[in-house]
């Protein structure tokens, strides 16, 4: 099984360096993009494959003779793995379906197939290989590659404005990120030096160094996920990227960044410190609250879907803080629930920011522009791209009977159970990340209604909203697999909640009650009537009153319709620039929210009277984190290049004498061990 | 057997609500007509209004969508199924498992989503300005109720409605602080999410402080009076809500007889009836508040929640 993943992903790699061979070939796009389909699907099975097996079957191994000099590279399908091997390459295979099928009307928006080709399946068997690592050489490894060929994508669309900048701080966090884990893995590996997993799971560490681990993982991995305040980085660069390299980037790499937080913190630091999940829970809410917050103040489509995977990494980040919390208390089948919600809530954030971005690929491609304010009445041009992007907003917006709510749902009943943490800080915590949570799923709704409402409904407000074209049957093909996946993970979460289990249990050692039985229809994740669900059932009783309904209105109401002009109050105005905009339908949670959280802020200029220059508003946002956390060091790093920048330009003599400087200086630091 | 009499009971719970529903609504506008010196409508008038708009045609506006159309089908039947599984005269539904409290607050957020892209359809300015206020409304008022849920389930030990309710019935509720402070934000969150005064005038006639209303403008016909029922359906489900949370007596218990389900079935009928009248007093005594100060009202209803939440969290219960 691991070796066939191997070959799928080394096959990918190969595909890198054909795409470079056949560029001048008119086919090579459709070709890489298929065969990307092909091999991800392969490997989705191979993990559906292990998962399905059951905990007697050992994880299997694979040494393989290259890395490093004195240490062989080591690969691994654990259960853990093989859960984020299928959530991963479900993300690539069906994104990879979306690219094949717009590799072939590549539209006038497109980068240079040149340019996407060779990294893009690269960028897949990165991943992969990230998430079968077995030892600390390759996991940097792959992690690093696939950094550095998502940076390369992101430049992929090199003129457009602002798209080197997003590069640019992409490049430095992900390094930053990288060194973090380093250290992170440095400290793990001890004096001995040993980087191989098993060696690393087998030393004993000490709470101190444990906890270090924790914080460089946060600043790893987590930055890498997008939590607060590292996640500036990721609303430039994701959307950079063409449409399904952000589907990819934002549904499927900070996936794999959450692999390697669960992998560093709950497998290889050793027991968990109660208050590492409080830390983990308190980001996690901040992060959830802070994303949908600046969310809702985007007028760019993608950007405001980037900044929406920051508020689901926060609510990810949650769930694992309070299982790390449960965990250390000894509690472990509440661990396992909370373990399981967020796990779910992995898979389901795979799934449907996946499809958002598609659908966003599939407007961008048939208006080309992101910005929401000159889109609109896109449901009467694109009516199936509405359909799925329709599916995936009230997915994400944890709106039963779809996924999200499922997930969401658990880690409420996850949270409900705090008070099982006798710690007291946790019993301000825990009501705390709850409010948070609340309050996230409630602004992402109203931002939901805004991102569909103002490019799909309405009126169009340009030439090119209104002669939109529908996108291509393959891409709608994708986009459909995804909706269907999210309609059928909140009807019955229990196949994939199976599919979990084995992950959850290999880490807390406890299953959540109703997550392996065959009780497919009602969802119960505890014993006895504490709470339960059923999103089938849910839909099955809306469904039949609405059927009800449509006899009765049918038997009794009157049937006519008459098509008009709409009355709007007596005033109806043909402009559509009367309709409210992105930015007008945000502005009361602007007021409300966003003067506090991100310093939002009008300004209206009034010409005076018998001018007859328009009136503007203007909006200005402030981002905290970018001016507390980052402008300092790059402030720094200037002054210092500066500094130094006066140390080039000197004569002779004086760079003579700092030669002699040197000398003198490396010979005193010799002096002690002479 | 049970599986009968709960399938019954349930039947009949969701044929009640639908029935009941607009007496309620028309039971609050008597009484407000009464408090202003006015003979007011008889309590019939809801139900004949309702069914003249059914007899009427529909107007569309030309470049409405099917969201537009298949909204007030979609609304309705999410509030009606979200009504039915709330225990009104018994804790015995057959569905009542298949949404607990979270799952409850969750389905009306879904009904509010799909009216507000509803309103966003047309593209006419009201329609987007009601979308936009009330999504505004509801980003404060649904954590709030998440926080009431909270405390709800925090005492009681569970989500499921049936059984915080029969925990309720054997809690005096007036010795309970975070109860009270719940009960407090809950008839916040109630007045918010039915859009009645302080926070919404169902009554207005001047656009521009409308929210709901605006939204719902370019109704006409039988879309209309879907709309106007799901407002009458969701003010009986918050009213039974309520008093199925915070005063459940008289609930018919588990393997009740008739005459507990005659009890049952006669106090709510009387809860709704001091809850209409209560709101017809409340609304008459207060004047609407300015959209901008309701971050104040419904946070502050949030905040009661919170510290309720806390309250149980440092004390487990007190």
């Amino acid at each position: 099984m691991l070796e066939l993943v191997l070959i799928g992903a080394g096959t990918e790699v190969v595909l890198g360096m054909v795409a470079v061979g056949g560029r001048r070939v008119p086919w090579i796009g459709s070709f890489i993009y298929g065969a990307c389909v092909a091999i991800s699907a392969v490997i989705c099975l191979c993990g559906l494959a292990v998962l399905t097996a059951g905990h007697s079957v050992p994880a299997q191994a694979v040494i393989l003779p290259f890395g490093l000099p004195w240490q062989h590279a080591h690969f691994r399908l654990d259960a853990l793995s093989a859960l984020f091997l299928v959530i991963v390459n479900l993300g690539c295979g069906v994104t990879s379906l979306f690219a094949f099928g717009h590799s072939r009307h590549p539209g006038r928006h497109a980068p240079e197939a040149i340019r996407v080709l060779p990294f893009y399946p690269v960028f897949l068997a990165a991943m992969t290989l990230v998430v079968l690592a077995d030892d600390a050489f390759v996991f940097l490894f792959s992690w690093e590659l696939m950094s550095l060929v998502s940076w390369l994508l992101v430049l992929s669309n090199h003129r457009e404005k602002g798209n080197d900048h997003a590069g640019f701080v992409y490049l430095i966090m992900a390094g930053v990120g990288t060194v973090a884990l380093l250290l992170a893995f440095g400290l793990l590996a001890g004096t001995e030096g040993d980087y191989t997993f098993a060696a690393i799971r087998s030393l004993p560490h000490g709470v101190t160094l444990a906890s270090s681990v924790l914080a460089l993982a946060l600043i790893g991995a987590g930055g890498k996920a997008g939590i607060f305040p590292l996640h500036v980085w990721l609303p430039l660069a994701h959307p950079a990227a063409p449409s399904y390299v952000s589907a990819l980037m934002s549904g499927v790499m900070t996936k794999v960044a959450v692999y390697g937080f669960i992998r560093l913190v709950f497998d290889l630091a050793g027991p968990a410190q109660w208050w590492w999940g409080a830390l983990v829970m308190v980001i996690g809410g901040i992060t959830a609250v802070m994303g949908v917050v600046e969310a809702l103040m985007q007028h760019d489509l993608k950007r405001l879907l980037a900044y929406h995977t920051v508020e689901n990494i926060g609510i990810i980040f949650i769930g694992l803080g309070l299982a790390l919390a449960f965990q250390a208390s000894a509690q472990p089948t509440v661990a396992a629930l909370a373990l399981t919600a967020a796990l779910l809530h992995v898979f389901n954030h795979s799934v449907f920011k996946s499809l958002l971005f598609l659908g966003s690929g599939a407007v961008l491609w048939a208006t080309g522009n992101r910005n929401m304010e000159l889109q609109g009445g896109l449901i009467h041009r694109m009516p199936g791209t509405a359909i799925a992007f329709l599916i995936g907003s009230a997915a994400i917006s944890a709106l039963p009977p779809l996924n999200g709510f499922v997930s969401e749902w658990l880690i409420l009943q996850g949270l409900l159970f705090g008070q099982l943490l006798p710690q007291w800080l946790m019993k301000l915590t825990v009501p705390a990340v709850a409010a948070m949570l609340a309050l996230s799923a409630a602004l992402a709704a109203a931002c939901f209604v805004k991102a569909f409402g103002i490019v799909f409904l309405g009126r169009p407000r340009t030439e090119a909203a209104a002669t939109a074209p529908e996108t291509d049957g393959v891409s709608l093909t994708a986009m459909f697999l995804l909706a269907g996946l999210c309609v059928f993970t909140g009807i019955l979460p229990a196949p994939i909640l199976a599919l979990i289990e084995p992950a959850t249990w290999q880490i807390t050692r406890e299953t959540m009650a109703g997550a392996s039985d065959t009780n497919w229809l009602w969802l119960v994740p505890t014993d006895g009537l504490r709470a339960s669900y059923s999103g089938l059932v849910m839909l099955v009783l809306i469904v039949l009153s609405a059927g009800a309904l449509g006899l009765v209105m049918r038997r009794f109401a009157d049937h006519g319709l008459r098509r008009g002009p709409p009355w709007d109050c007596g005033f109806p105005c043909s402009d559509p620039a009367t309709q409210y905009t992105a930015s007008s339908f945000a502005q009361p949670i602007r007021r409300v929210f966003g003067s506090v959280l991100v310093g939002a802020r009008e300004e209206i200029s009034m010409p005076e009277p018998g001018d007859r220059f328009p009136a503007r508003i203007e909006v200005f946002l402030i981002d905290y984190a970018w001016i507390w956390l980052y402008r300092p060091p790059a402030l720094l790093v200037q002054w210092l290049a500066g500094w130094i920048n006066t140390m080039q330009h000197q004569t002779i003599r004086t760079y003579l004498s700092y030669m002699f400087a040197v000398l003198i200086v490396l010979l005193m630091v010799v002096m002690p061990w002479r | 057997m049970a599986l009968i009499i709960e399938f019954l009971y349930q039947v009949a719970q969701t044929l009640l609500v639908v029935a009941v529903a607009p007496g309620v609504t028309g039971l609050v506008r008597w009484v407000k007509a009464r408090l202003q010196r006015r003979r007011g409508p008889p309590l019939v008038q809801v139900y004949r209004n309702l069914a003249r708009l059914l007899r009427k045609e529909v107007a569309l506006a030309d470049n409405s969508s099917w969201v537009y159309r298949v909204a007030p089908y979609l609304v309705f039947s999410t509030v009606w199924t979200a009504a039915s599984l709330v225990p009104a005269f018994s804790t015995q539904l057959l569905f009542g498992p298949a949404a607990d409290l979270i799952a409850l607050v969750a389905l009306l957020a879904s009904a509010r989503f799909i009216l507000a892209l509803a309103a966003l359809d047309i593209g006419t300015s009201f329609g987007g300005l009601g979308a936009s206020r009330e999504m505004m409304i509801a980003s404060l008022a649904e954590p709030a109720m998440l926080m009431i849920v909270f405390v709800l389930s925090l005492s009681a030990g569970t989500t499921h409605l049936p059984a915080v309710a029969e925990y309720m019935t054997l809690q005096p509720i007036f010795f309970q602080v975070q109860l009270v402070l719940a009960a407090i934000a809950m008839i916040i969150v109630a007045i918010a999410e039915n859009a009645r005064i302080p926070v919404d005038n169902p009554a207005t006639h001047l656009e521009l402080t409308m929210v709901h209303e605006a939204m719902v403008l370019e109704y006409s016909g039988r879309h209309l009076a879907l709309i106007e029922a799901t407002s009458s359906v969701k003010l009986v489900l918050y009213l039974t809500l309520f008093s199925c949370l915070f005063v459940p007596w008289g609930m018919a218990p588990t393997n009740g007889g008739p005459v507990d389900l005659a009890i049952g079935l006669g106090t709510w009928l009387v809860k709704l009836g001091v809850g209409a009248v209560a709101l017809a007093l409340f609304e008459t005594c207060i004047a609407k508040m300015r959209l901008f100060r309701l971050g104040d009202l419904i946070g502050g209803g949030f905040l009661f929640g919170l510290l309720g939440v806390i309250l149980m969290f440092v004390f487990g219960s007190l």
